[in-house]
């Protein structure tokens, strides 16, 4: 639209659109991105396959390492930045990252809950026999 | 060749689907034949079926929720039919067609008619209320449209082609399951809703851009009229639970489709999932559809009491709270399903809490009215209606929210007259009063105000009839979706019940009437003010039925009730002679992509259902094609030239002033 008057928002930029900065830092911001979750997935699959560190902590290890990766890519891929222009961003994600909580939290919780108060299956099925 | 389609899915033996499908055919044909002699093909074509203005969109989305409507209520005239006769004999509906004409009125009013009626009443106004030319994403708001409209025609195929689901709205399994419903109805239910389901997701992130993104110079966020604060919560609520539908769907077809194990009782799977991730995404959908409607009444209860609304941060707050709170209480659905008390417990408070935010609202409302100046206009008497009715579904709601008294309650009649009471006293009474409120917006005429006041009383009174008998029905024991019964003492309370649904009958012919009357005299009804009520917001700002680039300059806005003030401004000062400085518009171009892509979207379901493989290679290869050849154009705007834009808005102008200073 060329009234410029429709576009009030200017200063605000999607996920993925850079406003100004040098091509070479912008290259290089990707570069150390992309260091950091090749890293950060090397090391994921050498946890999950080696006997070096206490087996009970490599479910932890990969969930923390999962989180660090969705962090990398929030920060290099998708310059979510704690700017003002970046409010929107940064408030969707809070809105999306709150309701994945309630909804799998909830689901768990609901599900273990039922389980607990059901019969063993295998004993439902001596029953009927 | 074929898949599962050969000439038995015609239910040659069944009357009532067949002649119904013939006479819709019939009726199909004419109307076709009528536009294509009449020569105006073309003009659909350009002006409606490729139109990405969000102005046709809307008012496309409303006429479709309209017409399913009508399909809508006749399966449940044939339910209340069915059941005032059943005591102790089969009825006229044998148990496999009542269980799908149950299955189908829920699914086609909630997913066609309630979702299209409210997303049609956003589209049309929420671009005005801001100030703005169009929505974000124009192509994409076409898209939108035509894939739900492409649910609509499936679920409307499965009436003369095989059958529709018999599991109820929502296909619990494992009844659900192959082994269970091994016909093509449940296929029907999945193919429909996931292509329609496609179309609501790219509509809710359409209008939460919009609302974000697109606002007039001074429309900050606490200067929005209510309906876009509605419009954003509800939009939210689309983009954060249609994903889950979509998925739990998904799973199911896996099951069905290729022998998984999600939600079957063998290999591990959990049927309790299903129950569970399918309310997850269906609570937060009851508010998705009522949200919308609070905020029409907001806009129509201030408007017709000529008073700002009260406690406009209270309503925004009490907006945004309901929109987080509705993703706490899904397992009120299944209390009665084995969770535990404290589980139970917790999710039986949140219930109770998100009544309060409801609560606050009543209250502003009421405070809105009070000592304002009231027209008891018909978009009015519907808010008016849907207060006092909305109250006593909400109260119900709280009832069957204490998990011990929904023990009793599950499953009866009783729930079934709270959704009931707070979905047409809700969503169908607001999507009615926005309709009314803004037809004059739209078409530039008014609606018949008698026959429309009609309408109202037989509504409200036949909603009474019909429902309140259930209530009743339900504590005598009664259970839903009972083909037949033979407890003599539920008799009369459904008999009364049907008389209900006939009252509402009448007043669904006056609607039509109405339509029709005002129609005919349009030239009595014309609104030449572009304010036909004394609005308060921008939309009353422009010409009735707006130009297709809204504003010709973009308003400035200092404050809330943006449009009140330009009047206040005007009464005092006068209007303002100089001319505008009028620039060139650049609007979006039409586009055939959506209507296309649905098409092939059509093909594609129609095979899956089917099993005919290679027409569903064929369906989604078409529309992804027509997705590259739309992304590869480069040619996506036209201007229309500042003298243009000059000419057609100093006719409004030269209108409005004439028409004031007659008044004055």
């Amino acid at each position: 639209m060329s009234d410029q008057s429709f576009e009030p928002h200017a200063t605000e930029f999607a996920p993925g659109d850079e406003g100004e900065g040098q091509v070479r830092t912008r290259i290089l911001g990707y570069v150390v991105g992309l260091g950091l979750a090749v890293v950060l997935t090397v090391t994921s699959f050498f946890i999950a396959g080696t006997d070096l560190v206490w087996q009970p902590s490599i479910p932890v290890a990969i969930i923390v390492l999962a989180i660090a990766q969705m962090g990398v890519h929030l920060v290099f891929f998708l310059h979510i930045t704690t700017g003002p222009d970046n409010t929107n961003n940064v408030m969707a994600l809070a809105f999306g990252v709150l309701i994945v909580v309630l909804v799998i939290g909830g689901s768990l919780w609901i599900m273990a809950n039922l389980n607990q108060n059901m019969m063993p299956m295998d004993q439902i099925m001596q029953m009927q026999r | 060749m074929f898949g599962k389609l050969s000439w038995s899915a015609i239910p040659i033996d069944q009357p009532i689907p067949l002649v119904t499908g013939a006479v819709v055919l019939v009726v199909i044909a004419a109307v076709l034949l009528w536009v294509v002699v009449r020569g105006h093909l073309p003009y659909l074509w350009r002006e409606w079926i490729t139109s990405v203005d969000h102005k046709r969109i809307g008012v496309m989305y409303t006429l479709l929720a309209c017409v399913m409507l009508l399909r809508g209520f006749a399966d449940a005239l044939m339910m209340r039919g069915q059941q005032a006769v059943a005591l102790h004999s089969q009825g006229y509906l044998p148990p496999e067609h009542y269980n799908q004409i149950f299955s189908a009125h829920g699914t086609i009013m909630i997913f066609f008619v309630g979702m299209p009626f409210v997303i049609g009443l956003m589209n049309l106004v929420v671009p005005l209320q801001l100030g703005v030319r169009d929505v974000a994403f124009p192509t994409l708001n076409s898209v939108g449209f035509w894939l739900t409209a492409t649910g609509a025609l499936l679920v409307n195929i499965s009436l003369v082609v095989g059958e529709f689901a018999r599991t109820g709205w929502l296909p619990y399994p494992p009844l659900s399951e192959m082994t269970y419903s091994p016909g093509v109805g449940v296929d029907y239910y999945l193919w429909s809703l996931q292509i329609s389901g496609v179309g609501t997701l790219v509509a809710g992130i359409n209008l939460v851009t919009t609302v974000l993104k697109l606002r007039t110079r001074g429309m900050t966020y606490l200067r929005m009229p209510m309906f876009c604060w509605t419009t954003l919560a509800s939009n939210l609520l689309i983009v954060a639970a249609f994903p889950i539908l979509t998925a739990t769907l998904a799973m199911l077809i896996l099951d069905r489709y290729l022998g998984f194990h999600f939600f079957t009782n063998e290999a591990g799977g959990n049927v309790m999932m299903f129950m569970n991730l399918i309310w997850a995404w269906g609570h937060p959908e009851v508010y998705i559809l009522v949200l919308p409607a609070f905020g029409i009444f907001s806009e129509v209860v201030s408007t017709f009491s000529g008073k700002p609304l009260f406690g406009y941060r209270s309503m925004v707050l009490a907006t945004m709270a309901i929109c987080v709170i509705s993703f706490m209480v899904w397992l009120h659905h299944f209390f009665t399903m084995g969770a535990g008390p404290n589980v139970n417990a917790i999710f039986g408070i949140a219930s109770m809490i998100i009544a309060v935010p409801t609560g606050v609202k009543i209250y502003n409302w009421l405070f809105t009215m009070y000592m304002g100046r009231v027209r008891f206009a018909t978009p009015m008497l519907w808010s008016i209606g849907f207060m006092v009715t909305f109250l006593i579904g909400g109260l119900t709601g709280v009832l069957v929210a204490v998990p011990p008294a929904d023990f009793l309650l599950h499953n009866s009649l009783f729930l079934v007259a709270h959704f009931h009471n707070v979905i047409i006293g809700g969503v169908l009474f607001g999507a009615f009063a926005g309709y009314t409120y803004w037809f004059p917006k739209a078409f530039g005429f008014r609606l018949h105000e008698g026959l429309g006041k009609a309408a109202f009383w037989c509504w409200l009174i036949g909603f009474y009839v019909a429902f309140m008998p259930l209530y009743a029905v339900g504590l005598l024991g009664m259970t839903r979706r009972m083909q037949h019964y033979d407890v003599p003492e539920w008799r009369p309370w459904l008999l009364v019940a049907s008389l209900g649904a006939i009252i509402i009958l009448i007043g669904i012919v006056c609607q039509i009437a109405q339509l029709v009357v005002s129609i005919r005299n349009r030239a009595e009804l014309r609104d030449r003010t572009g304010d036909p009520w004394d609005g308060r917001s921008l939309e009353w700002a422009t010409a009735s039925p707006p130009p297709v680039f809204n504003f010709a300059i973009a308003p400035d806005v200092s404050g809330e009730d943006a449009y009140w003030a330009m009047k206040q401004r005007a009464r005092q000062q006068g209007m303002d002679d100089a001319r505008p400085d009028y620039r060139d518009i650049e609007m979006p171009r039409n586009s055939p992509t959506g209507f296309i892509c649905a098409f092939f979207a059509t093909i594609m379901g129609f095979a899956l259902i089917w099993h005919i493989w290679w027409m569903v290679a064929a369906g989604a290869i078409g529309a992804f094609a027509t997705f590259v050849v739309f992304a590869w154009r480069d040619h996506d705007e036209y201007v229309i030239a500042a003298a243009d834009v000059a000419r057609i808005d100093q006719a409004n102008t030269a209108e409005r002033r004439a028409l004031m200073s007659g008044a004055a």
